[in-house]
């Protein structure tokens, strides 16, 4: 029983792990880029669309196919749609928080018009389904059955999931011990010391904030295909990108920290489904537990006011060379 | 002694203004060179040319005999020329280490440990005290001030040029300082800092070139100097500009200053014991290099300096009642019936606000006279179209955001806007700042005329000739004390000059 609510809670964590690891990249670099929800939605639809039409179009689709396929469509369009953001929010220097927003509504409105179109296309009784390519994707080591509770918790997910926990790590790793981290981190405290230290602003914004849209959007795919198993749903995704954001206040901007976090996250998220006997309504208060958590513990962190606990000092401010 | 740097004929111009002319001169490898000179003679501009912030427009330089163009700060780096700035820029977050090597790009690989051993290698060589692992938020100014050192050092560099190092040093600090530069020297490093500070010329420095109005006017040796020659060859002959001035018409006493102390967070002393009365009817001069206490001094007038003890008295003209103004808002100040018009030296960070039009900027004063919900723009136009007039001030209408105009023209609506509240006192720091001759002279003539009608005047200057003629009494601070209030109408420039460097090095020679 433990076990398995340890193990739904993983899955429901996983999502908000690749969001906010992405977000915290991004936002190590000054961008408060509110658009991860919009960005993860495209992340997910380019993924289904990806499998869908490969599955269509070919006769007997090879496992190799259905995983890289919907990768690197779910890669490309989170990508492209950070690319819109740092175009809008770097070089032209636009209100991060009204672009990011924007974006949000954009990927949103993207997802559903591209996957409302692809189910009408599939036309079998309105509902777009690419479980072959989901049933890849969920394919977990095979003696994870036999490993008990141990094997339900730890070895029972799909390979994004362990993918996310992998990027976790390696973005602490990145960000504390190697000389680009040292830089990044500089330029989203101070881009002024930064660029009179001769790193390249720009290109470090730019490369944090599509990189981490990359991230972001793997959250979305991992969704799709592991969570829901490959069928898609206008608006299913929920507010699952905004708990992503929550996570990184959570996390205190720490992707480790964002790895026990998302699993906290998940746990919450599904709590509601263990106690018996809910209404509809007590069931949305407990929907809100992750946020009432997000809240409490910017309280606590603005209290002790510890400097390293902080968002990055120039988070959502652009930089200009000239202004000082 | 071989050179290390040498400037031929460097010239460097902003728009009009010549910040440098003609300037030539040399920095020789194990010396440590003064550039001396007043605010604005160009000492920093100069410096900055040889650091690759600014790229002269005429004239050459020479670093090791061989012409070298630097265009960039890597370039100077290139040339192992660092320069340690009055700003440090750091990130508060990292460690002094982090701060360090933040933007090298070395070959080896990116090791924290080793580059903390080599931070504290470089300390124990020269003598500084340095935690690498300290974050800088930690830090009191003077570590950041090491930081910034050894950042340069780490670079390799071999020439040093250090921008007022010691204004915001304490004197244990700025002894320490000067031990750390004195062993550097004798590694064969070439030193150059700017100052303003006769005593530590004296005290630190092999030769002193000294810069005034942008010109070079030449280099002695410090062993064959005296602080009096130097004094001359800093401030110069004096010049006669023919400002008005009238005999002060039956002075009183308006407000009393006794005995204000005034400590900052870090336990720097900005105020010291200062005592001095303001009369109506008079313009009170305060002279002084930057930051010896001025904006404190004014701040704790108008109530927005805590002081840590003393009494601000003022006295009512119309009742002749005395009012304590200290500890109170300015609020309150003005909610007392006492008027003091405060023309702040940063015109747009305290004085107005940048993307408000003029009309909104004069609001900012009179916004609560309106009775009704709705604010009343009609007075407030009047006024702004009045001081456009008044004051000749360039710009296209009422309506244009003060932020878009030039700074002479901006001080000039800040300026206006005090004086039309009638004030009984006056205060006004460094309103000519950046304006041209004719805007300087409006501004003298306003202030004139507010002198006439029996405000107490208080102006804070940094051109001497300008307090010698403008005002009736000088006070001169020096390091947050009052070294002297002279009359100036008999006393000379070369008397203030001295003053304004004297105290310092008294109260270093008690310790």
């Amino acid at each position: 029983m433990i076990s398995t609510i340890i193990s739904k809670a993983i899955i429901q964590g996983i999502p908000l792990l690749f969001g906010s690891t992405g977000e915290i990249i991004t936002e190590k670099s000054g961008n408060l880029n509110l658009g991860i929800p919009g960005i993860m939605y495209m992340g997910g639809s380019c993924g289904v669309i990806g499998a869908y039409l490969y599955e269509r179009a070919a006769e007997t689709p090879s496992p190799f196919w259905c995983i890289v396929i919907p990768l690197l469509a779910a890669l490309a369009g989170s990508t492209l749609a950070a690319l819109i953001y740092s175009f809008l929010t770097i070089t032209l220097r636009a209100n991060q928080n009204v672009t990011g927003l924007a974006l949000t509504t954009f990927g949103v409105g993207f997802g559903d018009f591209f996957g409302g179109s692809l189910t009408k296309l599939a036309g079998s009784g309105g509902n777009l389904s690419v479980k072959l390519t989901a049933d890849y994707f969920k394919t977990s080591l095979p003696f994870a059955g036999k490993c008990g509770a141990f094997g339900e918790i730890f070895l029972s997910h799909g390979f994004l999931a362990y993918v996310a926990v992998i990027i976790a790590l390696l973005s602490a790793w990145f960000l504390k011990k190697t000389r680009a981290g040292l830089h990044l981190r500089a330029v989203g405290e101070n881009p002024a010391t930064a660029d009179a230290a001769g790193i390249n602003v720009t290109k470090y914004k730019y490369l944090a904030t599509c990189i981490g849209g990359a991230i972001a959007g793997l959250g979305g795919l991992y969704f799709i295909m592991d969570y829901t198993g490959g069928s898609w749903t206008n608006g299913g995704f929920g507010d699952r990108g905004w708990l992503a954001i929550a996570l990184v206040i959570f996390a205190l901007w720490k992707p480790n920290l964002g790895i026990l976090g998302s699993f906290v996250f998940g746990g919450l998220y599904i709590a509601y489904s263990y106690i018996s006997g809910l209404s509809r309504s007590a069931v949305a208060i407990f929907n809100m537990l992750p946020y009432v958590v997000t809240i409490f513990v910017l309280i606590l962190t603005s209290m002790r006011n510890k400097k390293e606990n902080q968002p990055p000092k120039s988070l959502g401010l652009a930089y200009f060379r000239e202004e000082r | 002694m071989k050179a290390a740097i040498e400037l031929k004929n460097i010239t460097k111009t902003f728009g009009s203004v010549v910040a440098n002319k003609n300037v030539s001169l040399t920095v020789n490898k194990g010396e440590i060179l003064s550039i001396l000179g007043e605010n604005g003679s160009g000492k920093t501009t100069l410096m900055n040319m040889i650091s690759g912030i600014y790229f002269p427009d005429e004239g050459q330089i020479l670093i090791n005999g061989e012409e070298a163009v630097i265009r960039s700060p890597k370039d100077a780096y290139d040339y192992k020329i660092g320069m340690i700035h009055q700003h440090f820029k750091q990130v508060d977050v990292f460690s002094a280490a982090e701060n360090i090597i933040l933007g090298l790009n070395e070959k080896k690989k990116f090791d924290l440990k080793a580059a903390e051993k080599r931070v504290k290698e470089i300390a124990d060589r020269y003598g500084f005290q340095i935690d690498p692992s300290k974050k800088i938020y930690d830090m009191s100014v003077s570590e950041k001030q090491t930081v910034e050192i050894i950042r340069v050092l780490y670079r390799g560099a071999d020439i040093l040029i250090l921008d007022e190092p010691t204004a915001v040093l304490t004197p244990q600090e700025t002894k320490k300082l000067f031990a750390v530069l004195r062993r550097m020297r004798d590694d064969n490093k070439a030193i150059v800092i700017i100052t303003h500070k006769l005593h530590e010329v004296m005290s630190l420095s092999d030769r002193v070139s000294v810069l005034r109005r942008g010109e070079y006017v030449g280099t002695v040796k410090t062993s064959e100097t005296n602080e009096n020659q130097l004094t001359e060859m800093m401030v110069g002959k004096k010049v006669t500009l023919n400002i008005d001035r009238d005999e002060p018409d039956n002075p009183t006493d308006r407000l009393k200053v006794e005995h204000i102390n005034c400590i900052d967070r870090e336990g720097v002393r900005l105020l010291n014991d200062v005592s001095f009365t303001a009369r109506s009817g008079e313009i009170l001069g305060i002279a002084g290099i930057a930051g010896s206490g001025q904006r404190e001094l004014l701040e704790a007038i108008a109530g927005l300096q805590h002081l840590n003890d003393g009494v601000i008295t003022y006295i009512d003209p119309k009742t002749g009642e005395a009012e304590n103004l200290r500890d109170k808002t300015p609020m309150q100040i003005r909610d007392m019936g006492v008027r003091l018009s405060f023309v702040p030296e940063d015109r747009l960070g305290m004085g107005l606000v940048g993307n408000m039009d003029i009309v909104d900027n004069m609001m900012l004063r009179s916004y609560r006279k309106g009775k009704s919900m709705f604010l009343e723009r009609k007075a407030p136009k009047n006024l702004a179209e009045n001081i456009i007039e008044q004051l000749e001030v360039a710009t296209p209408n009422v309506n244009t955001p003060v932020r878009r105009l030039s700074g002479g023209n901006v001080q000039k609506v800040l300026v206006g806007r005090e004086i039309a509240s009638s004030p009984t006192v006056l205060m006004a720091a460094y309103p000519v700042r950046g304006l041209d001759i004719n805007s300087s002279y409006t501004i003298y003539n306003l202030l004139n005329e507010q002198k006439r009608r029996g405000v107490a005047v208080i102006f804070v200057g940094e051109d001497l000739d300008v307090l010698l003629e403008l005002c009736d009494r000088i006070l001169v601070l020096c390091g947050g004390k009052i070294s002297g209030i002279v009359d100036a109408r008999t006393t000379s420039k070369e008397q203030i000059g001295l003053l304004m460097t004297k105290l310092q090095e008294e109260s270093e020679n008690e310790e």
